[in-house]
C-alpha cells in the first residue's frame, strides 16, 4: 500500500513538474509539422546566434578543460599551503547567482576605473561582445571539469606516474602516456557537462553581451527575445533545439559517468 | 683485512634494497610530477582574474558607502521585498525538495518498475536544460493557454514551480547513493523486533538519510536564491509581487544603478555564503555520525 503511494507520488510529481511541460513543448514545436520549424531555425537570426552561441561554448569549454586538468593534478598531487582553500574557491561559481556573475564581470572588465577603464582607452572591448560573454561563459561551467576528473585522479593514485616516472619518463611524457590515459572517461564525462552548461548558459550572458540581436545575441538569448516579440514558433523552435542538445548530454553523461 | 671489507660488504647488499626502495618517495612528494610553482601561479591567477577579482569587485562597490549606505540600497522597498520573496520561496522550494526529493529517492532505489532506469535519467534533465526553456516549458503547462486551465503565470506560486524545477536533482542525487549503501539488516533487525514500517522508518533510515537531506536541501536552496532564468518568462517580474532578487539585481543594472545592484548582490552573496558554511558543516556532522 504504501509502496504504491510512494510510486504514484513520485510518478506524478516528476510528470506534472518534467515530463509534461517539456513534451509539451517538443509537441507544440512539431504540432505544424517540420517544415515552420526548420523555416524558424534557418533565419539568419537564428543561424547567427547558434554561430555566437557555439564559439562562445567552444572558447569557454577549451579554457575551462585547460584549466581543470591543470587544476586537479594540483589539487590531487600538489602538496602547498591553502589548498583546501583552493578548492573551496573553485566550487564557488556555483553558489553565485548568474546575474551577480555578469555584475561581477562588468565592475571589472566595462567602463570602470581601473582594469575596463585601461582596456576601452586601448581599444579592447570586453563587456557587450565576444570576450565578456567567452568570461562570463567560463564563469559558471568553472568547476565542472575540475570536479569531475579529481575522484578519478585520487582513485587511481600516484603509483603508475611514479613508477613511469623513475623510469626515466619525463613530466609530460608521463601526463600524456600515464595519466591522460586513466583520466579520459572523467574528462570526456566533465567536458560533456562543461559544454552543456556553456551552451545553456542565459543569465550572466545576458548581462554582459547586452543583448544585441545579430551580434551577441545567443541561442538562450534568442529563445527570450523572440518569445518577447510574440514570435513563439521562433521561440518553440530554438528552445526544442537547446532542448535536444541537453537530452543529448544526459544520455552522453549517462554513459560516460565514472563509477556506474 | 681482505676479509673485512668482504663482510661488511654482504649485508650492506642485502639490506640496500629497502633502504633503496623507501627514499625515492619523499623526493617526489618534494617534487611532484607536475610544475606545482608555475602550475599554481596559473590556476590562481585564471581564477583570480575571472572569479575572485570581479566578485570582490561586487562586494567592494556594494559597500565601500558604508553600513549604512549598503543597508539604504538592500532596504529599498523593491529590493527588500524581492530578497523576502527569494528567500521565504527558496525556503519553501527546500522544504518540498526534502519531501519529494527523499520520495523519489526511496522509489528509485526500493521499488522497480519498467522505465525505471529511464525515471532515473530524466532527474538530472533540469540541470542540462538551459534554465530560459526551463521557463518556457513551465509556461506552457501552466500558463496563460495551459491545457490543464491551470494558470499559475505572473503569481508567486509560478516562483515556486519554477524553483523545484530547477532544484529538483539536488535532494534525490545527495539521498540516492546513502540509500544505495544503507545497511538493510538494520531494518531487518527492527522489523523482527516487532518495529512497524512506520517506526523502522523514523528511527533506522531517517535517521541514517538526515544528513544527505539537509546538504541537498542548503544545495536546493542556494540554487534557488541565485535563480534567474527559470523565472523571466513565467513570473512576470512583477515588482512587490513576483520579482526575485536576481531580476531586481538585473533591473538596476539596466537602469544603470550599479552601486545598488553590487548592494543587492552583497547581501545574495552574504546569504549563500552563510548557507555553504552551514552546509559544510552538516557534512561533518553526518561524517561524524558514519
Amino acid at each position: 500500500m504504501t509502496k504504491w503511494f510512494l510510486r504514484a507520488a513520485a510518478l506524478l510529481y516528476l510528470l506534472f513538474l518534467l515530463v509534461l511541460p517539456v513534451g509539451l513543448i517538443a509537441w507544440r514545436t512539431f504540432q505544424h509539422g517540420l517544415s515552420p520549424v526548420w523555416e524558424a531555425l534557418s533565419s539568419p537570426e537564428a543561424v547567427h546566434a547558434f554561430e555566437v552561441t557555439l564559439s562562445v561554448a567552444v572558447w569557454a569549454v577549451v579554457a575551462n578543460t585547460l584549466f581543470g586538468v591543470g587544476t586537479a593534478l594540483l589539487l590531487v598531487r600538489g602538496r602547498f599551503y591553502g589548498k583546501r582553500v583552493l578548492g573551496a574557491l573553485i566550487d564557488l561559481p556555483l553558489a553565485v547567482s548568474p546575474v551577480v556573475v555578469g555584475l561581477a564581470l562588468i565592475l571589472v572588465y566595462g567602463r570602470f576605473e581601473p582594469v575596463g577603464g585601461w582596456l576601452e582607452r586601448h581599444g579592447m572591448q570586453v563587456i557587450f561582445s565576444l570576450p565578456g560573454m567567452v568570461l562570463a561563459t567560463i564563469f559558471v561551467s568553472l568547476p565542472l571539469v575540475v570536479r569531475a576528473i579529481v575522484p578519478v585522479l585520487e582513485e587511481m593514485g600516484a603509483d603508475q606516474e611514479q613508477a613511469a616516472h623513475t623510469l626515466g619518463a619525463g613530466r609530460w611524457q608521463t601526463f600524456r602516456r600515464i595519466t591522460v590515459p586513466g583520466i579520459r572517461w572523467a574528462l570526456a564525462y566533465g567536458v560533456v557537462l562543461c559544454l552543456a552548461r556553456a551552451l545553456g548558459e542565459f543569465g550572466a550572458v545576458a548581462v554582459v553581451s547586452g543583448r544585441l540581436v545579430g551580434q551577441t545575441q545567443t541561442l538562450t538569448l534568442f529563445v527570450e527575445e523572440r518569445f518577447q516579440n510574440f514570435d513563439q514558433t521562433a521561440a518553440f523552435a530554438a528552445a526544442t533545439a537547446l532542448a535536444l542538445i541537453a537530452v543529448i548530454t544526459l544520455l552522453l553523461a549517462k554513459l560516460l559517468r565514472p563509477n556506474d | 683485512m681482505t676479509t673485512a671489507p668482504t663482510t661488511e660488504a654482504e649485508p650492506d647488499v642485502d639490506t640496500s634494497g629497502p633502504v633503496r626502495v623507501s627514499p625515492p618517495p619523499p623526493r617526489y612528494r618534494r617534487r611532484p610530477p607536475v610544475g606545482t610553482g608555475l602550475g599554481l601561479g596559473t590556476a590562481v591567477l585564471y581564477l583570480s582574474l575571472i572569479v575572485l577579482v570581479p566578485l570582490g569587485a561586487v562586494v567592494w562597490r556594494g559597500t565601500r558607502g558604508g553600513p549604512d549606505a549598503f543597508w539604504r540600497a538592500v532596504t529599498t522597498p523593491d529590493s527588500w521585498a524581492s530578497l523576502k520573496l527569494t528567500v521565504l520561496a527558496s525556503l519553501l522550494v527546500a522544504a518540498i525538495n526534502v519531501v519529494m526529493g527523499t520520495v523519489i529517492a526511496w522509489v528509485l532505489v526500493r521499488d522497480s518498475f519498467p522505465g525505471k532506469s529511464i525515471v532515473d535519467t530524466l532527474i538530472d534533465l533540469p540541470f542540462a536544460l538551459p534554465t530560459i526553456v526551463a521557463g518556457l516549458v513551465l509556461l506552457a503547462l501552466y500558463g496563460a493557454t495551459s491545457p490543464l486551465h491551470l494558470n499559475l503565470a505572473y503569481t508567486q506560486a509560478s516562483v515556486v514551480v519554477a524553483l523545484l524545477f530547477v532544484t529538483l536533482p539536488f535532494v534525490v542525487r545527495t539521498v540516492q547513493p546513502v540509500l544505495l549503501e544503507l545497511d538493510r539488516d538494520m531494518e531487518q533487525a527492527a522489523y523482527s523486533l516487532g518495529a512497524s514500517p512506520g517506526v523502522t522508518f523514523r528511527r533506522i533510515i531517517l535517521p541514517n538519510l538526515l544528513p544527505a537531506m539537509l546538504s541537498g536541501a542548503g544545495l536546493a536552496f542556494t540554487r534557488s536564491i541565485a535563480e534567474y532564468g527559470s523565472t523571466v518568462l513565467l513570473t512576470g517580474n512583477l515588482p512587490f509581487k513576483t520579482q526575485v532578487a536576481a531580476v531586481n539585481i538585473f533591473g538596476r543594472i539596466e537602469s544603470d544603478d550599479i552601486s545598488s545592484a553590487a548592494a543587492v548582490s552583497t547581501a545574495l552573496l552574504v546569504v549563500a555564503f552563510v548557507v555553504l558554511i552551514l552546509l559544510d558543516l552538516v557534512q561533518r556532522w553526518g561524517m561524524r555520525r558514519d
